[in-house]
Formats: C-alpha cells, structure tokens, sequence
C-alpha cells in the first residue's frame, strides 16, 4: 500500500512510456569507448552551469572552469558594463593556456582590468579583444581585430551561468531550461550568498553519482548508521517513497518528503541536532520567509522537505523545505573518474548560533558524501567486472531510467549525424 | 595569555581544538583516540549553549581573538560529536579510504 498517490497509470515509470521497465544495461558507465562518445555528443553540445553570478562580483572578476569532457577550460568572465562572457581559455598567439597560476590544471578566480598571456605578454580585453601584441611590427600582416579570444556561448538564469561549447548550438537557455526553469524563477538564490564547497574526486562513472543522488531509495539502508537506532529502525522498515516525478525534456526532478525540520519527536535526533536545532536538512528555523515558486514542492504537499532537480548533463539544483539550497556538479575525468562538488547555500548567518547551525548542516552533508562515494567506488568496480550486465530499476529509481536513456540517446542521435557527415 | 574568554577557562585544556579550518578540525578528530574524543565531547557538549549565547552578544564579523577561539571551538565540538553520539569510530562507517574536501568555506 503506497503511502503517497502515484499516476493513474499505476507508476511513475509507466507514466512515462518510453522509459519502458526492463533491466537497464549499464554498459553505458564501465566503456571508454563510450565515454569517449558521451564527451563529444553530450558535454560538447548541451548547456553546462559553471557557477554562480556572486563568483563575479564586479567588473574585472573572472574564474577558470576545466572541462575536462570536453578537453578544454573556459574562463568567465564580467566586464566593465556587467555583462558575463566566457571565452576558451587559450592564447591566440601559440595556445598557451591563458588564465592559470603555477599549476595549469587548477582552477583560478581573481579581478583583473585585463588578460595577459605568460607566454609572450599578448594582452586581451575584458571583452576578449586583442589589444596588446609584443613586438607587433615582427608579425606578419596581422590584423588584432582577427585574434580575439574564442568566445563560448554563455548565458545567465536566475544567476546560474551557463555555458555551451558548441558553437552551432541554436537553444537559447531558457529553451533548454524548460518549464523547470520557468517554474523555479523568483526562488530567491541571490539571498543565499553563504557558500560551502565540497570537493571529491570520485572513482566512478559520472552517471553512477547523478544515479545515487536521483533515488532516496538507498537513503534508509546505506546511510542507516547516520541516524540514532530508533529512528534508523524506522526509516528501514518504513522505506522510501517520493511525494512526486517529474520529466521535463531530458531534465527530471523528485519532490520528496522529510520531517526532520524541525522532528516531530526530539528523541529521534542526535544530542548536538537537539541543542543546535538543526541537521541534514538544514537549521530548522527558517532565516527568510517567502512563496515558493510553482515548480518547488508541484504536488503542494505539507510533508514536503526536499526537491532535487537534474538538469541534463552534470547539475542538480536542490531546494531544502528550511530555505537553503544545495548544488551537485559532476565533471567526469575519465569513463571510471570524476570530480564531484557540492556546494551548500544559506541566507547569512546574523549571529555564531546560526553559523554554528550551518557548520552541522555542512559537515554532515560531508559524511554522508563520504559513504555515497565510496560506494559508488565498489559500484564501479563490479560493474566492470561485467559478471553481470542489466540491472532492475524500481519505480523509485526513475530519474536514473531517464538518465541513461537520455545519454544514450544524445550519443545515438551524435553517432547518425557523423554517419550522415561522412555519406555528405 | 589565554584561548578562549575568561568565562570558558575551563575548556583551556582543549585548546589545541581551536582551529580555523573545516580540514584542520576533521584531521584533528581523524588523528585522535575515542577516549579522547570523549573527554572533549564531555567537557564542551556542556558548554555549548552557553558558548553561543556569549558570542551571539558579539558581533559575528568583528569577533576579538578570544572569542572567535571559541567560535572554532564550537565547530570543532559538531564535528568531534557524530564519533561520540553516534558511530563509537572517529570515521563514518562504510567510508573507507573516501575524501572530500572543502575548498570555499566563510572567513568567519
């Protein structure tokens, strides 16, 4: 007997057809050659967010992001005029990367009035423009105006910047977005400026973590000796059941419950949750008040505690009943590797007891990613044993049905169009 | 000279707690024995509430030494706590050889 209504049409997975319900192969997380498919069909032609307008907070701020899947770095960028752009971080002169401290992997963020290549001090404007060439007169007929920076698609929504390194892409980000990002805007993110970044390099498959964060499923069983014995035995025998799903294009979201905000029985929590009043979920005691916007908590229920959004590839957005939200980005690095970040947003702390608050909600979103990713390590590994190779998915594992299908089908979709390439 | 306020003398013996990082305070908690985990948690859970009332008198971004000691101190005594309350091993279980770090953490 379900605890909450499901679709008429007896699941969530059957509501959505074409995700069919038969085992899935998962063949698609252990191939390099795969792999090698997904970077270009999928990270070199769909949206990427790669941060938050506050990393820029004036004119002359930048930051590098490496996207390894795509074998490139950007920078980002805000010029004078406020306008965010973004430009592939590579020195038109003899492709030096640009924008690097002492070590060229790392990513960096500074303000700057301009860019100046290490290499041989070329000197490029906030608007990627050349402006500066050392010893100009040695080159050969060469025009400034032809050797700006390479600039990528970059585009901005509710203060999340986003870029797409391909360059023939034709879906302006709202189109992308959907009617999840209609639904979300008005969430007020600005508010949120207190950040906490967590970073991991994870051995595992990129999908294997967007998999792990998209069920709740695993929540009462893995992370069981997180929670004090009582309420441990509950959550098990309880198990787990979304509020609601949603698919919006080859995004796709799960509206959950979760009472722990405050608890309704005291005893159930830890000792330090009971005196800081705050958890997993968050401090428990709302620091702003405001409406949700339609598409946060969609089937308006009173136990709703967490709505996680996956945005197709490697972002989820999740928006936590205490108001604060949280985002996972997951850069793969290799078909078995990836790097992992979540970063936690509050309202600021007034005073040491809500920053206090926070600590708890940070640190134990750590060791729960500590047990999630060494998981997804043991996941890998058997996977690529291949001793087995289609696995069950359940209706509460529907976000990782529609992700794999998802993927599959951009590398599809890529695999024709280089076919059709060749024939033409 | 001491760490923390006069008030909170008491906790001087747990000074060496009082450190400004996430990492520093995980590592501490990483490198040392449940019975010293214990005798932190014993001397400080007691201590909390009272810790954050004094600080919460203070101006969060404006702390003086002393009292910004005690304010890692508070942070360390929630990260030292899961071991203690819950898990009776400095890590969590089923971790293994798992890291995460945190890379962007507030000033204060």
């Amino acid at each position: 007997m379900p605890h909450f209504a499901k679709p008429e049409d007896g699941s969530w997975t059957e509501h959505y057809p074409h995700l069919g319900t038969a085992p899935v192969s998962y063949e698609d997380s252990i191939s390099p050659e795969h792999h090698e498919l997904e970077c270009k069909a999928i990270f070199g032609r769909t949206w990427l967010n790669v941060g938050r307008v506050e990393q820029l907070p004036r004119g002359g701020s930048y930051f590098t992001r490496e996207i390894a899947a795509a074998r490139t770095s950007v920078v980002v960028v805000r010029d004078t005029d406020g306008t965010v752009r973004a430009f592939h971080n590579i020195c038109r002169h003899r492709g030096n990367k640009l924008v690097w401290q002492d070590y060229p992997g790392e990513e960096v963020d500074g303000t700057c009035r301009q860019f100046t290549c290490k290499y041989h001090g070329w000197r490029y404007g906030l608007d990627g423009g050349l402006n500066f060439v050392q010893q100009e007169s040695e080159f050969f007929d060469l025009d400034k105006a032809d050797y700006g920076l390479v600039s990528v698609q970059c585009e901005v929504w509710e203060g999340f910047i986003w870029v797409n390194l391909d360059p023939e892409n034709e879906t302006p980000l709202s189109d992308w977005l959907g009617e999840f990002g209609t639904g979300l805007a008005g969430y007020p993110f600005d508010q949120m400026t207190q950040v906490y970044k967590y970073r991991a390099v994870v051995g595992s498959n990129w999908k294997l973590f967007i998999d792990a964060f998209a069920e709740f499923y695993h929540a009462p069983v893995l992370h069981a000796k997180q929670a004090v014995a009582d309420e441990s035995r509950k959550l098990m025998s309880v198990g787990y059941e979304a509020l609601a799903y949603q698919l919006e294009g080859p995004h796709g979201m799960v509206s959950s419950w979760g009472g722990m905000a405050p608890p309704k029985d005291l005893s159930m929590v830890k000792p330090i949750e009971r005196v800081l009043r705050s958890g997993l979920f968050g401090p428990w005691d709302r620091p702003i008040e405001f409406e949700l916007p339609p598409a946060v908590n969609p089937a308006r229920k009173r136990a709703w505690g967490i709505d996680s959004f996956h945005f197709f590839p490697n972002f989820m957005l999740l928006i936590w009943a205490p108001n604060w939200y949280l985002t996972y980005h997951y850069w793969p690095t290799a078909y078995n590797s990836h790097i992992f970040e979540g970063t936690l947003y509050f309202v600021p702390p007034k005073n040491a007891t809500e920053r206090v608050r926070q600590e708890l909600a940070c640190v134990t979103f750590k060791e729960y990613s500590l047990q999630d990713g060494n998981t997804l390590e043991a996941t890998q590994t058997m996977l690529e044993s291949r001793a087995v190779s289609h696995f069950p998915l359940n209706d509460q594992e529907i976000l990782l049905r529609h992700l794999h299908k998802t993927a599959g089908s951009y590398v599809e979709e890529y695999q024709k169009s280089q076919a059709s390439g060749v024939l033409a | 000279m001491t760490t923390f306020p006069a008030e909170f003398a008491d906790l001087e013996p747990f000074a060496d707690w009082a450190l400004a990082s996430e990492s520093e305070r995980y590592a501490k908690r990483l490198g040392s024995s449940m019975d010293e985990l214990q005798a932190f948690y014993d001397a400080a859970f007691p201590r909390l509430e009272g810790a954050l009332a004094y600080l919460d008198a203070l101006d969060l971004h404006a702390l003086p030494d002393d009292a910004r000691r005690l304010l890692w101190l508070c942070y360390s005594l929630v990260n030292a706590s899961f071991p203690v309350e819950v898990w009776r091993q400095t890590r969590v279980p089923d971790s293994g050889a798992a890291a995460v770090e945190l890379v962007v953490e507030p000033a204060v």
